[in-house]
């Protein structure tokens, strides 16, 4: 009900508005039309804040209409309905499935303000000069295209981006340390027969085999060329332990949305799974103890940016940019940093930050009063440490990339099959 | 079914003696055309809704799929992978035993109700009133029933607590949930109404007086349910039994959320490749999915002449 009026009052407002503007000269359309415009952006959860959307509307005047789906739903409207929305909010490895299709349009990095402060894992692929480069669709390496209309990928920073570059994180194995009583060092623990039945695994292909590579690594059974790049024989070599592992009863359940994450770790039913950052907050906040272990063969990473559809011109588009330049400018980039994320321009979000709040998020330093999120649930007392540490620390032990596969339709139906086992 | 109706119609024609008189009326007083409109709007309904849909499945399965696209084309390919894999044959097989379980379950329970609602309680009222009762579940969406079942049955849920403070079991019992068990559990819960309904409907309509000459035949309780009331039942058993087989067989959400994504059936198959772009490969798997329970429904069919019994 609320909704409803207050969009009558915003609609009465444009359109006085449109009224003013016409009546007055040429400078102050755009500042006036810009109201009417509406961006819809879809995207997966993780970055389809509401508290975005009132933002923008609040500094940019426009109004941005979001609609959060799952990795999946994600990928198969980017692919398939390119007039559906005019932003998408995607995974770089979702890009390298969607960018060929033509369906959206590459961003001329001219435009970007704070092109030049975006962290080098985006850019170059490196996150410090000498850093090496983990497996898996690395974003540098999907995030650059030859020019206007290309659908191809080059590797050098060309000046025309596919996707501007978000939110980021660095995944690992979620557990309950009141359960398990013992240290957790090695990706190899969540096949440990000493977790039976209570351990899980996420059921989205992509990102699980990712999961179970680091896993078949960890135990030494596998050695990969590229984890995010399997051969056949490499996928099937998986396949066969994790199978093997299903039918001996390792697993309690497989888990698609993060809501059943949260639910299987704070219920006990699991008490270690493959787990996203802010499920283990979710966890935490219901004040059951829940820690995103970091492990010795590093981390399983991922990120998102925003790309804009190939059917958005004129003033549309132009406040698409703006759009992305107030995103990088500091504002998201804070709010999203204090949920555990990371922002590809953390200088900027740094002064939408306390200092507390970037010592723990950031610098990996001790708490000095008790940290919360946007939202207003404490997430850690004075004197926590940020599990994993630093961000150089934390990104710098990035094993692999989220990542989309030569072998992919393959790769498809040996999941299928697992799941089926 | 248009088609039939219209042969029905035909053989209550009038003798040709009036005929002649009728044709001169004019093509719409024709009893034929009548019916040919009466039917159109259905047909329209269902050829738009039912038969285009399923042409479009059929011919989606045999074009091919890359990562983001799917291409005309005609190819085995799909088949040849659907048929040629174990994996499938097993989730058949596993879908199957969902059904046969669940039916068994849901038989034995939707007639037992029925016969309690249509037999034993006399006061119209009360028949009202308890077979109402039967339906409030319904009031809330099936996702809600099947996942409030879930804090239920976990390893610290109510039922593991409960039975551990009675001291019937000295550890929690696993296989309550995101096990076969649960999966059974939810269907059957889910599934029940179907069976009641039908069952109870034809039970209604069971002329009492067979049952008064039964005992006064001398049938025991027994013999009279079993030779009188059961056979009387059947078809009501039998729309019943549709009702719940291709429901539980087109089933993908149940299976997952109760069995933890652990078990699979055909719907998890379909709903998988949906999921990855791989519209051809889930289009075999429906139309194989269809012709499956369609053959099941033809052997139920000509166990039981349903329209001759209604």
């Amino acid at each position: 009900m609320t909704k409803m009026r207050y969009s009558r009052r915003s609609l009465l407002k444009t359109g006085a508005a449109a009224l003013a503007a016409s009546a007055l000269p040429a400078p102050m359309i755009w500042a006036q039309e810009i109201k009417d415009i509406t961006l819809r952006q879809f995207g997966t959860g993780v970055s389809n804040l509401n508290e975005v959307a009132q933002k923008v509307k609040e500094d940019l005047g426009f109004t941005l209409e979001m609609t959060a789906l799952d990795s999946d739903a994600v990928t198969q409207r980017a692919a398939t309905q390119p007039d559906s929305f005019d932003i998408a909010d995607i995974e770089y490895w979702i890009a390298k499935k969607v960018w060929p299709t033509g369906n959206l349009q590459a961003m001329d990095t001219s435009k970007i303000a704070n092109y030049d402060k975006i962290v080098g894992i985006f850019r170059n692929g490196k996150l410090t000069p000498d850093s090496t480069i983990a497996q898996g669709t690395a974003p540098h390496t999907v995030g650059f295209t030859s020019g206007p209309g290309g659908t191809d990928f080059v590797a050098e920073e060309s000046g025309w981006m596919t996707l501007i570059p978000t939110i980021y994180n660095a995944d690992t194995l979620g557990i309950r340390p009141d359960l398990i009583g013992r240290p957790i060092e090695s990706w190899a623990e969540l096949l440990n027969p000493e977790f039976k039945g209570k351990a899980s695994l996420l059921d989205i292909s992509s990102i699980g085999i990712m999961d179970a590579a680091m896993v078949c690594e960890a135990m030494g059974e596998i050695q990969y060329g590229d984890k995010g790049n399997m051969t056949t024989d490499e996928i099937d070599r998986t396949m066969a332990i994790m199978t093997e592992a299903k039918r001996a009863g390792q697993f309690r359940s497989f888990w698609k949305t993060f809501d059943e994450s949260v639910n299987l770790m704070s219920s006990g039913e699991v008490v270690i799974q493959s787990m996203w950052s802010p499920a283990i907050t979710a966890v935490k906040s219901r004040g059951i103890p829940c820690v995103y272990q970091p492990l010795k063969e590093g981390y399983r990473s991922w990120g998102g940016g925003i790309g804009l559809s190939s059917s958005l011109d004129g003033m549309a588009l132009d406040a698409a940019y703006e759009y992305i330049n107030w995103y990088l400018s500091g504002w998201v980039g804070g709010f999203l940093m204090r949920q555990g994320y990371y922002s590809a321009v953390p200088e900027t979000s740094k002064t939408f930050m306390t200092a507390n709040e970037w010592g723990y998020w950031f610098e990996g330093k001790q708490a000095v009063e008790p940290i919360t999120n946007p939202f207003g649930d404490v997430l850690a007392q004075a004197g926590e440490v940020r599990d994993g540490g630093s961000f150089e620390e934390r990104m710098g032990k990035v094993a692999c990339w989220n990542s989309v596969m030569d072998e992919n339709q393959y790769m498809v139906r040996k999941w299928n099959e697992f799941i089926a086992a | 079914m248009p088609p039939e109706s219209i042969s029905i119609a035909g053989s209550f024609e009038t003798p040709p003696l009036v005929r002649p008189q009728r044709t001169r009326r004019g093509h719409l007083a024709s009893r034929h055309v009548t019916g040919w409109l009466l039917a159109a709007p259905l047909a329209v309904v269902l050829l738009a809704f039912l038969v285009l849909p399923i042409i479009m499945i059929v011919v989606v399965s045999f074009w091919t799929a890359t990562e983001f696209s799917i291409v005309p084309a005609f190819s085995w390919e799909n088949y040849e992978f659907l048929l040629g894999s174990d994996v499938t044959w097993r989730v058949l097989l596993n879908t199957a035993k969902y059904a046969v379980v669940t039916w068994a379950i849901t038989v034995v329970l939707g007639f037992t109700v029925a016969y309690f609602l249509a037999f034993h309680v006399r006061s119209q009222t009360w028949q009202t009133a308890l077979f109402l009762l039967c339906t409030i579940p319904f009031w809330t969406s099936n996702i809600i029933r099947m996942i409030s079942w879930i804090p239920f049955l976990g390893r610290e849920g109510l039922a593991n607590s409960a039975l551990l403070s009675w001291g019937v079991i000295d550890e929690p019992l696993d296989w309550l949930l995101f096990s076969d068990f649960s999966v059974i559990l939810a269907f059957v819960h889910l599934y029940t109404l179907f069976m009641v309904v039908p069952i109870f409907n034809t039970m209604m309509r069971i002329d009492r007086t067979l049952i008064e000459a039964a005992n006064d035949a001398g049938a025991s309780g027994f013999q009279t349910l079993w030779n009188v009331v059961l056979p009387l039942t059947r078809p009501g058993i039998m729309i019943g039994t549709i009702f719940v087989i291709t429901l539980v067989m087109g089933d993908f959400i149940t299976v997952r959320f109760m069995s933890g994504s652990q078990s699979a059936n055909v719907g998890r198959l379909i709903q998988n490749d949906i999921g990855l772009l791989q519209y051809p490969s889930a289009s075999a798997t429906s139309v194989l999915l269809l012709i499956v329970t369609l053959m099941v429904i033809g052997i139920l069919l000509r166990l039981v002449d349903i329209r001759k019994e209604l």
